[in-house]
């Protein structure tokens, strides 16, 4: 009986003594990550500046459809007629018929202003951030379009499918205070 | 750079005399130029400058949404503690099985559906190993406490957090229909899987290459309700396999439930089937689908097999052979899982296939091409990656080794047991041994 008591005895000691270690562990990863942590959450965001509209936002997200759309910086649009973004390189006509469109979804909307200006306004539900209307605005146009990742619909994905095969490495964590690059505000040039 | 212009503009029409005019107006357009060029080298040129209207049209702005509050992430800490709090109490005071049953369903509503599967505290184990490998990277606190709070409750009272706490074990937990008891080989061996994903898992995150677990988490599709095919067929399959095989992922996957099983076999109280003496009657070894109730030791056989002592002096020694085969495999297979990272994958694919330099529709190389970066930086970048695997992956093989062996010694170890009891290791506290147990208090 004694015998039993002590082996018992000597159990729990090295039950709780192990225990304490791992108590200790646990405190020293906490306290060794604490050093790097930030009370700031951080979100998935484009640089669009990087980005070079390979058409992958629209497929790798894991949702359906993306949340990636298609956001234009009116600051830097010069509200063209004959709009990059809009109209195919190949259009037969500059007008609003369907098969002129860039846009597979018809999610750019045209609206007239005064001679000769137009105004392209984005459908972020129809928008599925193929970046179609991005290439046809930067390489002909101001760039004033440009994608982003729209917090309400994004998941914010432990890491994002789309960040992992993005080939140019054009999206990454930004601090959830400042959670979008919009074009115009943000530059790729760190002074200006 | 457009304000700097209509100052200028400003100043010349306002602040000078008409024969200067068109003299400034060089000097304007040079400096426009000037400042063209300096300020916006890399930038995109605005082609076409905006237009000023006549019409009194006022420009629309871009709508950004805000992302998720911050307050709202450290609310779901706060909602973490309490049904941890909730489940321990249930499993360890109240022995209420439909407490954690209700518990589990308001889990897999919140934490599952409602939050997403995300955060989670299995995903947060990369984070954490990320947070150590990559200085640059920093972790977000509610992500931290994620992983710690679960395992430090774990140290205590036992995995209630796998009880009610969890959105992956909630959702396995509520389709148990017939479980079925599996051989102890088959449940020691698949039992070894676990392992195996963590120091993968870890691995993949300290190097920077992906965050497996989260990108094969076969539940976060139903939770979203939209995924890949492949996933939703994935986790309909789990959820189909665990109404017999109950809690699948959580017995023979999760690799967090690891590192919680390590904590909960030092905790220092634990749930207990019966709430006072046993009685033997066995009933509790039929409630549970997991296979965690330990029987009595059958000191006769043991005494009788006389192998014990002469076993266990064997497999003790063998231990330090299975570390060196398991760093001996690591070694030889960094190369194949270094292709997961994207970096080195592109600089072999661009060794190997050359002419790949010239196929327009390979988009990683075109785009690789496209930005002038030079090969010998990509295969410099290569090469530094792979040697962390060829480090990484010895480090996980050898500690795979250690884990086989200790668990074969395992299988030697005779432990005095005169009780049904929970397996302290493999117990989920979902406390339905405790429902089935007849002993009134």
């Amino acid at each position: 009986m004694e015998n039993n008591s002590k082996s018992q005895s000597r159990r729990k000691f090295i039950r709780n003594g192990v225990r304490a270690s791992l108590l200790l562990s646990l405190g020293a990863v906490s306290v060794s990550a604490l050093r790097k942590v930030s009370g700031d959450d951080y979100v998935w965001q484009i640089d669009p500046f990087k980005c070079t509209q390979c058409g992958r936002c629209a497929t790798e997200c894991v949702l359906n459809p993306s949340a990636v759309k298609c956001l234009h910086a009116f600051d830097l649009c010069g509200y063209c007629d004959l709009c990059g973004g809009y109209l195919k390189p190949d259009a037969n006509a500059q007008s609003t018929a369907a098969e002129n469109q860039l846009c597979p979804t018809a999610a750019i909307e045209r609206r007239f202003i005064e001679e000769p200006y137009f105004e392209y306004h984005i459908n972020e539900d129809l928008c599925i951030g193929c970046a179609k209307c991005v290439a046809g605005c930067t390489s002909f146009g101001n760039g004033s379009m440009h994608l982003q990742i729209m917090h309400h619909i994004c998941v914010n994905c432990n890491e994002c499918s789309i960040a992992r095969v993005c080939p140019s490495d054009a999206i990454s964590r930004v601090k959830a205070s400042e959670a979008y690059n919009v074009k115009g505000d943000f530059t790729n040039n760190p002074e200006a | 750079m457009r304000n700097q212009l209509n100052q200028n503009k400003n100043q010349n029409s306002f602040g000078l005399r008409i024969p200067d005019i068109r003299h400034k107006l060089k000097y304007l357009l040079f400096t426009f130029a000037f400042f063209l060029f300096t300020f916006n080298l890399s930038a995109q040129k605005q082609r076409f400058p905006k237009p000023e209207f006549d019409t009194g049209y006022t420009q629309p702005t871009p709508v950004t949404p805000e992302p998720r509050a911050l307050a709202m992430e450290y609310f779901d800490v706060l909602v973490l503690l309490l049904v941890l709090a909730a489940a321990t109490y249930f499993a360890l005071k109240s022995r209420s099985r439909q407490g954690i049953l209700w518990l589990s369903v308001f889990t897999l509503v919140y934490f599952g559906f409602y939050r997403n599967g995300c955060i989670c505290s299995i995903g947060a184990i990369q984070n954490v190993a990320l947070t150590f490998f990559d200085p640059a990277y920093v972790i977000s606190l509610t992500a931290l406490l994620f992983f710690v709070i679960p395992l430090v409750v774990t140290l205590f009272f036992g995995r209630t957090f796998c009880a009610g706490a969890c959105p992956l074990g909630a959702i396995q937990d509520l389709v148990v229909v017939k479980p079925i008891s599996l051989p102890k080989w088959l449940n020691k061996t698949l039992g070894l899987i676990p392992y195996l994903y963590l120091s993968l898992a870890v691995l993949f995150a300290a190097t920077g290459t992906d965050f497996i677990i989260c990108r094969y988490d076969p539940f976060v599709g139903i939770f979203r309700m939209d995924a890949k095919f492949l996933m939703i067929v994935l986790g309909v399959a789990f959820l189909l396999m665990g109404m017999f095989v109950a809690r699948p992922y959580c017995r023979f996957l999760c690799p967090y439930g690891v590192l919680l099983s390590w904590m909960s076999r030092f905790s220092s109280r634990h749930l207990t089937i019966t709430p006072s003496k046993c009685i033997q009657c066995k009933l509790c070894t039929h409630s549970c689908p997991f296979d965690a109730i330990d029987f009595p030791t059958n000191e006769k056989e043991v005494v009788k097999s006389g192998l014990g002592p002469k076993r266990f002096i064997t497999y003790a020694l063998v231990i330090p052979l299975w570390v060196a085969l398991g760093v001996f495999v690591g070694a030889k297979s960094h190369t194949f899982l270094s292709k997961a990272n994207q970096d080195v994958y592109l600089a072999e694919l661009l060794i190997a296939h050359p002419e790949l330099r010239n196929d327009p529709d390979n988009i990683d190389v075109q785009t690789f091409l496209a930005s002038g970066k030079p090969m010998e930086q990509l295969v410099s970048e290569a090469t530094a990656i792979r040697e962390k695997f060829y480090i990484g992956s010895m480090i996980a093989g050898g500690f795979m080794g250690l884990v086989i062996g200790m668990t074969l010694l395992n299988t030697v170890v005779f432990r005095k047991r005169q009780d049904y009891e929970p397996h302290k290791g493999n117990c989920f506290s979902c406390a339905r041994c405790v429902d089935y147990c007849p002993v009134e208090k």
